[in-house]
């Protein structure tokens, strides 16, 4: 346990170390780049304006999140079962992930409103797809052996897709999800910039704007921490619920 | 890819004495690209399998012996000629059995597949599950099982369909060579407390030998049956048996014509 806190530790205080020491010789304006010393002093001295930012942040992250779940399985699950569909959808979601997004946003927020609606269009906007891509391959990747078992039990295509498919590819949905959780954070945020009333987005763009650097590094280091929290959470989760598909103990015994 | 996912057809079958009729089956796979040739898998091959029969069918890698299986569990359709029998229930080489699933719910498969509630399949399993020597292993997951106990789950997944006829593709070549011998004598008991048709695809002539009544020998591709062996000696049977080891070298010899 020591050993596994020990390295990360380690190469954080390293890292910390080393920029302390490059703002100290003065090679660079501390109003450029702030000492951690002053981060730390900005995290301690605005929490209380970056916790309330952090509120509308993470619903927007949390909300963007389900929404691309339920989205990427609904997508994949279609996709999976009509190759009309593939044809036609599949393209479409590829396509989707060219949108210049930092373009788009602002007009997204003229369409939508400076309200939840626009951030969620853009967090879920980026976050479905590893969904859609990660569940479609866990969905094609059952044993095609397995496949003629169930066709002579005489399984229906649903039945097949509800017993087999699907719970198949729940490990690839929630690698989708995990790698959703960090995009959604830098989504939001990007959502923030384009125009928004709260959030730590819109702090980062009030602190840039007041030169106040101290503070927007303060932000991003509570949007990583957040970050962090999410994803270990998930794959707890992961843990908990599916623990037959956990990867070091797969392959079985011979 | 696209998996075809239709129910299996397969004729049923008007002579009540017999299981499956094979009748003169050609079987071809079209060319898939300009590069490609077209195989012929199958030419005019006929089986019979009469009810509660074990018929195994040997032959080298290649000679279409798994296609013969699909073709009788209706995962596939003869060019020619007509393959009619009753429902036959698939069995793949490897185990493929539910990761996520207890031995007993993936044992229940096919009652779950029945339209049953759960609780309904895992009763109706669980008498079978402990006759054939499962008891004990019911939560486990498969990951938790070595790879005998795992076809084992397997073999009694496949009982528990209620199909009359089985269509075993090389149900123990993933395993080594001692469990195989232990599973090959298992099978045997299984069949004797609960008789069913049988057909049994293998490379392995000693297995074909210990396990059927019938064995049928293909020729490289394309396949036809070059010879038929009657095993009529009743099971358990040894290996080292004499009169098998005698049987073992016809069938060699009928596999390297």
């Amino acid at each position: 346990m020591t050993r596994r806190v020990l390295a990360p530790v380690l190469l954080l205080a390293a890292v910390l170390g080393a920029w302390q020491l490059y703002v100290d010789s003065g090679a660079v304006d501390a109003l450029i780049l702030p000492s951690p010393a002053n981060v730390a002093s900005a995290l301690f001295n605005d929490r209380a304006l970056l916790w309330s930012a952090l509120g509308p942040t993470a619903l927007e992250v949390g909300a963007g999140i389900g929404l691309s779940v339920a989205i990427g399985l609904v997508l994949a699950v279609s996709i999976h079962l009509s190759p009309a569909l593939r044809r036609a959808v599949y393209p479409l979601v590829v396509a989707s992930q060219t949108v210049p997004i930092v373009v788009v946003a602002p007009l997204l927020i003229f369409w939508l409103g400076f309200g939840l609606a626009p951030k969620l269009a853009i967090v879920a906007l980026i976050c479905f797809f590893p969904i859609v891509v990660n569940t479609l391959d866990g969905l094609a990747d059952v044993d095609p052996g397995l496949l003629k078992v169930m066709r002579t039990l005489g399984a229906t295509r649903w039945q097949t897709l509800r017993r087999v498919e699907l719970p198949s590819a729940l490990p690839g949905a929630f690698s989708g999800v995990k790698i959703s959780v960090a995009v959604a954070v830098i989504a939001a945020v990007l959502a923030e910039q384009a125009g928004a009333e709260k959030g730590l987005g819109e702090l980062l763009v009030l602190s840039n704007a007041e030169l106040d650097s101290a503070r927007s590094y303060a932000a991003v280091v509570v949007l990583s921490i957040f970050a962090i929290l999410l994803f270990s959470s998930l794959a707890l989760l992961e843990r908990r619920l599916l623990p037959w598909a956990n990867r070091t103990q797969r392959g079985g015994r011979p | 890819m696209q998996t075809r996912l239709e129910a299996p057809t397969v004729e049923p079958l008007d002579v009540t004495e017999q299981s499956v009729v094979v009748d003169d089956v050609v079987r071809r796979y079209p060319a898939r690209s300009r590069r490609d040739e077209a195989v012929l898998a199958l030419d005019g091959i006929s089986v019979t399998v009469a009810r509660h029969e074990v018929v195994a069918i040997v032959g080298p890698s290649g000679c279409g012996k798994s296609t013969l299986l699909e073709l009788i569990c209706g995962l596939q359709q003869p060019d020619r000629g007509s393959v009619r029998g009753e429902a036959a229930v698939y069995m793949p080489q490897r185990d493929l059995l539910l990761p996520w699933a207890s031995a007993l719910d993936n044992a229940a498969l096919a009652l779950r597949v029945a339209g049953r509630r759960r609780g309904e399949a895992r009763a109706q399993a669980q008498p079978l599950f402990d006759r054939l020597g499962l008891g004990g292993f019911e939560r486990q997951r498969p990951d938790a099982l070595s790879g005998g106990m795992r076809q084992r789950v397997a073999v009694v997944r496949t009982l528990l369909s209620g199909r009359p006829l089985l269509a075993l593709d090389e149900p123990f070549a993933a395993l080594d060579a001692i469990t195989r011998r232990e599973l090959q004598d298992w099978l045997a008991g299984v069949l004797t407390a609960e008789p069913r048709s049988v057909v049994l695809v293998t490379h392995d002539v000693e297995e074909a030998l210990v396990l059927a009544d019938r064995v049928i020998v293909m020729s490289a591709r394309p396949g036809r049956a070059v010879a038929e062996l009657a095993v009529p000696w009743p099971r358990p049977r040894r290996a080292t048996d004499p009169r098998l080891v005698a049987l073992r070298e016809r069938a060699l010899e009928a596999l390297a014509r």
